[in-house]
């Protein structure tokens, strides 16, 4: 494994494994925002009890968050992984070409240029989500652990917000674009018939990510969603969307 | 047809106070249907004539198999036709244009002089595991080991190759991906290839990164510089007989080439 | 002094060889690795001895001038590969593919190495095969053939347009696979200067570093060259740039005898000459004359596009001339045909020396698809070179130098008359007589590389040799030869590139010594080449800089061994009084115009011993017991 992790490409293929890692995540996370869509519930938000429901999972066998805990390992070593890898291709890679002449960009695609911008910003927005979701760190709108659904609601009644949040799913979408093809060339699962169409489904589940997750935030701040009842929020005492999540983006 | 050129002059690559530069001429009454290296040809006799060093550059077979030279023309590698630089006729630019021509830009390919370059280092990739270890003698009957005219297609589009290096030299990462990976889809689709089917592609992706190669990062302008259109399947090709051999159990490291 | 003796072995035609290979001498091989030998040139030919002689144990070096061993120029052979294998189940043998290639040749070669070649050519598919070639592929799996000029069977085998680079591709990756072994060292960018002899045996060579200009000097046990042809002489031709006599012309000075240098190959099918500065002219493939109809109006002057021109006012004089091989007609047949027509006014393209090659009755026949298929490649090369679309119009094509059958002389060992020399390969003169047929030159090639050279070459080092240092003073003295050499081409001091000379005296030998020649014309030529050569040495121009990376220097060289070599030839054609394959004499022709052997004077090669401007030749003659001399009839 470690010889593995030496040569160039073995290390790519570990950080298309991490990224896939990464994207299995994106697509339950996202699945589990659209519970925030059931709205604020007659009793408990829907969205607060699919939270309550994560961290108690498997107990009793396992011990309480285990399963959370778990996925929060596996999740941030999947994205060192995934960072130190790239920064030390990408230092091979620089030292592969001389200084000052760049190539000519004959036909590569914007977003394939532009994965280590996009990388950066991504991993910026990731810390700045944690803080206000996760770790309810950013009081600018009212927050309060285990209230999601209020906690959400709040937040994205701001137009800031929804304008950091819907940039940077463009970002996302930019780098998964180039990134989930990208991955199945890496690993080789891919082959000349399957290739236009590898092309094309990176497009199209880039587009149903955007959608997915910007779905939330613009329901909020349009008030389709109506805002959350003072009862839920007092008896609902866990917030596990947000905790595991690092919250509805 | 007339043009401006802007010729990369470098005495000596290994030198590294001699940096090298641009140096401009013009050149005048070019048959369109000369080739890019005719119009080199002519431009060399004049200065000849004006008894001044003429222009270094490699070129051999000039109809596009041997893969000897490598300019860089206009920021691309071999020029805009997406052929060899012999094969790119003058009728190809716009009379009275500017052409900037440079050598192949890598790390691993230092600068002879001018426009030459030195590509050992894909010769070294190859001795690394890009062959089938048969030594000459009595080879069994090629009919007994069938190969279906699919397979033999697939391998042949790789096996074109010439060797050029345009796909490093046009990598933003100076990656040599698509000259091993055509070598390892080539070899490896065959029958007779596969004794050797991990040990090579072991073999080679070592030593393309002990040449201090760069990675692949899936941009794919080496397959849009490669004059013989090899596709960047057969990346993908390598990057999976490569994660194959090494998590398969008993890999066997890649010292399997001896001699009778 | 040399022997001049062509050593074949006793016994009937087919077990000559078996019975040389029995009786050879050979070396333990606990003692191969302490011998050396040297190869010069990377092509099918030595690429194949290098990592042979290696693989059994030998110590070898191997040079080319090229940046890389891939790069020889046998890497440009497009059509295919003959082999006597008879898939195709047509009564293909042994004797067939030995008697075309020696009626092929006009009677001209030695029966005994021509056997030997059609013997072999079965194994080397084999052993291509083994190494990876992807071979086309019918769909059973099974290996596909096609037929070529001048045969009546299907035994050649191909991948694509690009048979050459296959195959080359193979020797290349056995000869790096020797490097990795450590029984082959490669010296890319290296050039043969001159051979060493010591007490008459070639012991070693001088090379000249052409990226620091060094010269260096190489001990070996035996010395062999594969350095190719000499096609170059004319300048324009289908050869790489860099192809050059040098390497055969200095070990010919040393007193290695050169046969037949008059007998030199003008290739049918290349695409026209569009401009004076062109460097160089395109072959395209044979095989496209299996499809493709060549004609030309019947009108001088006709200048309607081609498709308008009616089936009754096309000359297709091939197929009128010659009913049953028609477009297969062999090469030489061809390319004067070609010629004839064209001097009769009746050439097609700008400069009026081009023919029609038509696929559009093969299109109408077979599909595009079908065409496609077989020549898709051909197609967009000569588009891309003429901007015009053989499945629309039809190409347009002119016979170009192209091969090279004499060369250096060698015996049935593949040695030349200084033992330890050897010659295989383009390089030698042995088995295509005065014609080579399609597809020939590749077989031949590897029939030496593979399986000829590396047991001769064996024989000759389990003889005993004194070890040879090369502070001996026999390399003193030839490198101070090469080195005052170049010293003299750097002092000429002048303002014209060697190219612009190379040009000259390419057109000279063209006209006079080329598709056609007279008494008359070459004395002409010999006169006009002696002149251009004074110029040379009085007018040339070279970068300043012997000891550094110098490609006009490189250039120089070879063109300065071309005049020499080009006034050998014009000897050679002058003395050889009939017409044979590539030689046409028009004194000697019959009165429709074919070429007319004198088989009671000229049954005969001819080795010509260096005496600078007054060459001497000898003679070896040819006896044929398989064959009868017959005319070589393609009607």
């Amino acid at each position: 494994m470690i010889a593995f992790w030496r040569s160039s490409v073995g290390k790519k293929n570990i950080v298309a494994v991490t990224g896939a890692i990464l994207i299995g995540y994106l697509i339950l996370h996202m699945l589990g925002n659209l519970n925030s869509a059931f709205g604020p519930g007659a009793d408990e938000a829907r969205v607060d009890w699919y939270a309550h429901w994560l961290r108690d999972f498997g107990e009793p066998l396992l011990p309480h968050a285990f399963v959370l805990w778990a996925v929060r390992v596996i999740l941030l070593s999947a994205l060192v992984i995934h960072i130190t890898g790239i920064v030390q291709l990408t230092k091979r890679n620089r030292a592969a070409r001389p200084a000052n002449f760049p190539a000519k960009r004959i036909g590569r695609s914007f977003e394939s240029m532009a994965m280590l911008g996009t990388g950066v910003l991504v991993l910026a927005f990731i810390i700045f989500h944690i803080l206000q979701f996760t770790t309810l760190s950013i009081h600018v709108t009212p927050v309060e652990e285990g209230a999601v659904y209020s906690n959400l609601y709040y937040a994205f009644q701001k137009w800031y917000f929804l304008v950091i949040y819907v940039a940077a799913l463009l970002l996302i979408g930019m780098h998964l674009r180039h990134g989930v093809w990208s991955l199945f060339q890496t690993l080789g699962f891919d082959n000349p018939n399957r290739n236009p169409k590898l092309r094309h489904g990176s497009t199209v589940f880039v587009l149903v990510l955007i959608v997915g997750f910007g779905a939330i935030p613009v329901l909020f701040f349009t008030d389709v969603l109506d805002p959350p009842n003072a009862a839920a929020v007092i008896t609902s005492s866990i917030g596990a969307v947000g905790s595991l999540t690092g919250g509805v983006a | 047809m007339n043009f401006t050129l802007e010729i990369w002059r470098q005495f000596d690559g290994t030198d590294e106070t001699e940096a090298g530069r641009f140096e401009t001429f013009k050149v005048t009454d070019i048959n369109p249907d000369a080739s890019f290296l005719e119009m080199l040809d002519q431009l060399n006799e004049r200065l000849s004539h004006e008894k001044k060093r003429t222009i270094a550059f490699d070129s051999d077979c000039r109809e596009g198999i041997c893969g000897a030279c490598s300019l860089v023309i206009d920021g691309t590698p071999h020029g805009p036709q997406q052929v060899t630089s012999c094969q790119t006729y003058m009728r190809d630019f716009i009379d009275g244009q500017t052409i900037k021509v440079e050598p192949y830009r890598a790390n691993t390919f230092p600068v002879i002089r001018d426009l030459a370059v030195d590509r050992g280092a894909l010769d070294r990739v190859i001795q690394a595991g890009g062959y089938i270890s048969t030594t000459t003698g009595p080879q069994p009957e090629p009919n007994s080991m069938p190969v279906s005219p699919e397979i033999q297609e697939k391998a042949m589009d790789a096996a074109i190759c010439i060797g050029c290096g345009a796909c490093v030299a046009a990598c933003p990462n100076g990656a040599a991906m698509l000259f091993t990976g055509a070598k390892v889809t080539h070899l490896n689709l065959l029958p007779q290839g596969q004794p050797e089917r991990e040990s090579r592609v072991i073999g080679m992706v070592e030593q393309m990164d002990a040449e201090g190669f760069g990675g692949c990062t899936n941009y794919g302008e080496c397959s849009r510089v490669c004059p013989q259109e090899i596709s960047i399947d057969v990346i993908g090709m390598l990057n999976r007989e490569y994660r194959k051999a090494k998590t398969k159990k008993k890999s066997k490291p890649e010292k399997a080439m001896t001699t009778q | 002094m040399t022997v001049f003796d062509s050593n074949i072995p006793p016994g009937p035609l087919p077990e000559k060889w078996q019975n040389w290979l029995d009786t050879h001498k050979l070396v333990g091989p606990r003692n191969r690795a302490g011998k050396n030998v040297i190869v010069i040139g990377t092509g099918l030919a030595g690429s194949s001895c290098a990592a042979s002689l290696g693989a059994q144990g030998f110590k070898v070096k191997s040079f080319c001038f090229q940046d890389t061993p891939r790069r020889a120029h046998s890497i440009a052979a497009q059509g295919g590969i003959n082999a006597a294998k008879d898939y195709a189940n047509e009564g293909d043998s042994i004797h067939r593919l030995f008697y075309d290639t020696i009626k092929g040749g006009d009677f001209r070669s030695r029966e005994a190495n021509v056997w030997r070649l059609a013997q072999l050519s079965a194994n080397i598919i084999d052993q291509a095969v083994a190494q990876g070639v992807p071979f086309n592929r019918e769909y059973s799996g099974a290996l596909a053939t096609r037929s070529f000029g001048g045969v009546l069977v299907q035994r050649t085998f191909y991948t694509r347009g690009q048979t050459g680079q296959q195959l080359l591709l193979g020797a290349y990756s056995a000869l790096e696979h020797q490097v990795r072994a450590g029984n082959v060292q490669v010296f890319n960018r290296h050039e043969m200067q001159d051979v060493v002899l010591v007490d008459g045996e070639a012991r070693g060579v001088i090379v000249r570093n052409l990226i620091t200009g060094d010269i260096e000097r190489h001990a070996a046990d035996a010395v062999v060259l594969a350095s190719g042809g000499y096609t170059n002489v004319y300048y324009l031709s289908t050869n790489a740039m860099g192809s050059n006599v040098t390497a055969t012309w200095r070990a010919h000075k040393r007193g290695a005898y050169f046969a037949n240098p008059c007998y030199t190959q003008i290739h049918p099918t290349c695409i026209p000459q569009t401009g004076e500065y062109q460097s160089k002219l395109t072959l395209m493939s044979e095989s496209l004359r299996n499809d493709g109809r060549i004609w030309v109006p019947r009108k001088s002057g006709d200048d309607r596009p081609p498709a308008e021109i009616p089936e009754t006012e096309r000359y297709y004089y091939l197929e009128e001339r010659y009913p049953a091989f028609g477009n297969l007609a062999p090469r030489d047949i061809a390319s004067r045909a070609a010629k004839v027509v064209c001097d009769d006014g009746l050439g097609v393209g700008g400069t009026g020396r081009g023919v029609f090659l038509d696929f559009r009755d093969a299109i109408a026949q077979q599909g595009k698809e079908s065409i496609e298929r077989k020549y898709g490649n051909l197609f967009e090369m000569y588009t891309r070179i003429t901007g015009d679309d053989p499945y629309e119009t039809p190409m347009m094509i002119y016979p170009a130098p192209h091969y090279a059958m004499g060369g250096l002389w060698v015996d049935y060992e593949l040695q030349t008359t200084i033992p330890g020399l050897f010659a295989i390969g383009e390089a030698n003169f042995s088995d295509h007589g005065a014609n080579r047929l399609g597809a020939s030159a590749l077989m031949q090639c590897l029939a030496d590389g593979y399986f000829i050279s590396p047991h001769t070459v064996t024989a000759h080092l389990a003889k005993n040799h004194d070890e040879v240092s090369t502070s001996d003073s026999a390399f003193d003295e030839v490198e101070s030869d090469v080195r005052s050499h170049i010293q003299k081409l750097m002092d000429v001091g002048g303002g014209t590139s060697a190219q612009a000379f190379h040009r000259e005296m390419g057109h000279v030998m063209l006209d006079k010594c080329g598709m056609s020649r007279t008494a008359e014309g070459l004395d002409e030529a010999l006169a006009e080449v002696r002149e251009i050569k004074g110029e040379f040495w009085n007018d040339l121009r070279v970068d300043p800089g012997d000891e550094e990376f110098n490609q006009s220097l490189e250039y120089a060289n070879r063109v300065s061994d071309f005049f020499e070599l080009a006034e050998l030839m014009i000897h050679d054609a002058r003395r050889r009084e009939e017409s044979c394959g590539g030689h046409f004499r028009e004194e000697h022709q019959t009165e429709d115009g074919e070429a007319l052997r004198d088989d009671e004077h000229f049954a005969k090669t001819t080795a010509w011993e260096y005496g600078g401007d007054d060459p001497v030749p000898h003679d070896e003659a040819l006896t044929f017991e398989e064959v009868q001399l017959a005319t070589r009839s393609y009607k």
